[in-house]
């Protein structure tokens, strides 16, 4: 079995690099357009503000982490770089129409073809081809037969898509009689050729048919990518109208009454125990097994067992968000205590204080700025794992949301899902900042 | 009176390996009430072992510790301690650590404050009362560590390297604060110290103590402690005597590392 397995990798490996070869042109030119922002910044910010601060005049500066801060101006056209590509490429009203990339073809194009029965005779005939855009209907235009034993053609196709067309139907001498078609627009053709014509391409099928296929240009259908605009009104009608017989509020708040309920649970249960294995040795040997096997596993391996034995209500997913919380509470709790300085428990003790005052006054104080830091990572793991809880099953929930738009391929509600998902995560790890340094203001001063 | 009577300590314990250290070996010293002693000594040589166990933060394997009629079996406010620095309560307020003791008894908030008040003005930090202690410089924070001793009323100071880490300025400026506060308080303060111009002068005593075991080398009783109190500290080094005593005691420890690099080294 092993070679296969081996060779089956390397083959999928090898798909992988392919593909990356092929995205690299669009990288270095992501890469190119920030530089050129880049040059283009600091030649402006030399023109109007010249700097002298104490940072200009450091020699050094590669490899000084503290002459490296973020560049806001970069940080803003890292934002606005994406909505323009993204513009860009789905033909956004946001943008003038002359920095669309190319659209897909629309109107009329022709080719002809050519068609040789076996005793060597041969007819040209022309197809005309309607490409109408997908929002319309439209049926194939009519058009003179011309003369000859190759009849003229015509077909509507929508947009972004293509059809075989049997051009032999309305011939005189079709394929039943072995008549072949031998060129298009004059170029020699055997079956499973592609022949470039001015809207696309048009390729002979195995038996010979005519696959036309007019130019997709370089915008993305709103199929895989909608434009902002798209993504921002179907936002706005979710918001006022709800999705799936929920609002938009319903779904958001269920998710976040899952977060908060999961990692409050954790938390209480976590902070504890992990105190208890910091202070006493029985209970470290006691739950260090259980606490240092069950974090390297996912939450997300334990949704199936979850929804085995809770099913997939609201118990269900606040079993796996506490669990996901415990864990991480626990040995954040347990290295805010082992990080007590013995000094400081020490002069404690010598001050007079009993246990109980060290634990109150000098354990849990000093295991505080810890403890945030763990209530942050715990916070953005129960964001994560919510999401895909709800991807499995949920009546209500943004992961729920998404999961059933992309059933019925509404990309808008998929990405505008994705939005709302990614600003609720940067919201909430805003606000577990904020109450760090309004809780704990002497974090790293010890 | 109570005073601290160190009846032949020896310490030994079993290392994880196999083997065992002998960190102090009968070691008997008997402090009288009020009296300043400075502890000095190559590094190995057991002397924080002996202020942890004078501390009560260690038991030793014979011997005991006395302090008056009571014997030590742990730590308490009777035997208060000031640790090198970062053992300040950072979420606390300069106010709150120095009173730090008195709460922990329960004592009245007014009584308290009482107490913090004079503390903090007599290290001269009333200032900075309600300042967060990472917001101070380092000779303000082992300020702070004193009054916070201070304000425990213990009978015997222990201060490990309470000045180690203190830029020179700061420290001598802080030697004599702690000479003052020993002479105006009367407490028994013992001091442990790498420096031995520190021992010198913030010593009416001076012990040397030497490694392998831990045990007391030499003992020295010394003026310049009490020349010190009130004066300005460089004076007192510039004494005769000072000099001569401060490169008896250098070359003492140096032979002693001198010994200890020769043993490591066959």
């Amino acid at each position: 079995m092993t070679p296969f397995l081996i060779a089956d990798l390397w083959g999928e490996l090898l798909a992988v690099l392919t593909t990356l070869f092929f995205a690299l042109p669009y990288i270095a030119g992501y890469i190119a357009i920030i530089l050129l922002t880049l040059l283009i910044w600091t030649g402006v910010k030399k023109v109007l503000r010249p700097v002298h601060d104490y940072t200009s005049l450091k020699t050094v500066t590669f490899g000084d982490e503290s002459a490296v801060v973020s560049n806001s101006v970069a940080s803003v056209v890292s934002v606005v770089l994406i909505f323009v590509f993204w513009a860009v490429f789905t033909g956004s009203s946001l943008l003038p129409s002359f920095l669309h990339a190319p659209g897909a073809f629309t109107g009329t194009g022709t080719f002809t073809y050519t068609v040789t029965t076996p005793d060597g005779r041969s007819d040209d005939a022309e197809v005309t081809v309607l490409v109408y855009p997908r929002d319309e209907e439209a049926d194939a235009p009519d058009v003179d037969p011309g003369d000859g034993f190759a009849k003229n053609d015509s077909i509507a196709i929508a947009e972004y898509r293509s059809d075989l067309l049997r051009v032999d139907q309305n011939d005189e001498i079709g394929r039943d009689e072995d008549a072949v078609i031998t060129a298009i627009n004059g170029q020699e053709v055997a079956p499973g050729d592609t022949v470039r014509v001015d809207f696309g391409t048009v390729s002979l099928s195995g038996r010979g048919t005519p696959n036309i296929s007019p130019s997709t240009g370089m915008q993305m259908e709103p199929i895989w990518l909608p434009s902002p605009e798209g993504v921002w009104s179907r936002l706005t009608e979710i918001a006022t109208s709800g999705y799936r017989n929920s609002t938009l509020w319903e779904h958001l708040g269920y998710s976040l009454f899952r977060v908060i309920v999961g990692f409050t649970l954790g938390a209480l249960v976590g902070i504890p125990l992990g105190y208890a294995m910091g202070l006493s040795d029985w209970f470290r040997g006691w739950f260090d097994p259980i606490v240092e096997f069950m974090r390297p596993v996912p939450p997300l391996a334990l949704i199936p067992l979850v929804i085995i034995w809770a099913g997939i209500g609201e118990v269900g997913k606040i079993i796996l968000l506490f669990l996901a919380a415990l864990w991480i509470m626990a040995i954040g709790a347990r290295s805010g205590v082992s990080g007590v300085k013995i000094s400081k428990v020490h002069a404690a003790y010598s001050l007079g204080a009993s246990k109980f005052q060290i634990l109150r006054h000098v354990i849990i104080p000093n295991s505080l700025p810890e403890i945030f830091t763990a209530a942050r990572v715990a916070m953005g793991v129960c964001w994560g794992t919510v999401v895909a809880a709800e991807l499995v099953a949920a009546e209500k929930g943004a992961g729920m949301m998404i999961m059933v738009a992309s059933k019925f391929q509404s990309t808008d509600i998929v990405i505008m899902g994705i939005i709302l998902i990614g600003i609720i995560g940067f919201g909430i790890d805003m606000l577990m900042r904020a109450a760090e340094r309004f809780l704990v203001p002497w974090k790293g001063k010890g | 009176m109570s005073n601290l009577v160190i009846d032949d300590v020896s310490m030994r314990f079993d290392l994880p390996g196999g083997g065992a250290v002998q960190a102090l070996k009968n070691v008997s010293l008997t402090l009288k009430q009020g009296e300043l002693m400075s502890v000095l000594g190559p590094s190995g040589c057991g002397k924080t072992t002996l202020l942890n166990i004078l501390a009560g933060f260690l038991a030793p394997t014979e011997g005991k510790i006395k302090l008056g009629d009571k014997r030590v079996t742990g730590p308490s406010p009777e035997r208060g301690m000031v640790f090198q620095q970062g053992a300040l309560f950072e979420w606390m307020s300069v106010r709150d650590n120095v009173g730090f003791g008195p709460s922990m008894k329960g004592m009245a908030q007014k009584q308290k404050r009482e107490i913090v008040d004079h503390l903090l003005d007599v290290v001269g930090l009333s200032q900075f009362k309600e300042k967060a202690v990472y917001e101070l410089s380092g000779g303000m924070q082992q300020r702070v560590a004193l009054a916070r001793c201070l304000a425990n009323e213990p009978e015997v100071i222990l201060m490990d390297e309470p000045l180690g880490a203190l830029d020179a300025l700061t420290r001598e400026k802080m030697q004599g604060l702690v000479l003052k506060l020993w002479k105006e308080t009367g407490k028994t303060v013992i001091l442990i110290t790498h420096s031995v111009e520190e021992a010198l002068l913030l010593g009416e005593r001076l012990i040397v103590m030497a490694p392998r075991p831990g045990r007391i080398h030499r003992e020295y009783n010394l003026p310049f402690a009490d020349m010190g109190v009130g004066r300005d500290l460089r004076e007192v080094k510039k004494h005769e005597d000072f000099g001569k005593r401060r490169e008896e005691i250098l070359s003492m420890i140096w032979e002693m590392e001198e010994e200890i690099m020769g043993g490591a080294e066959q």
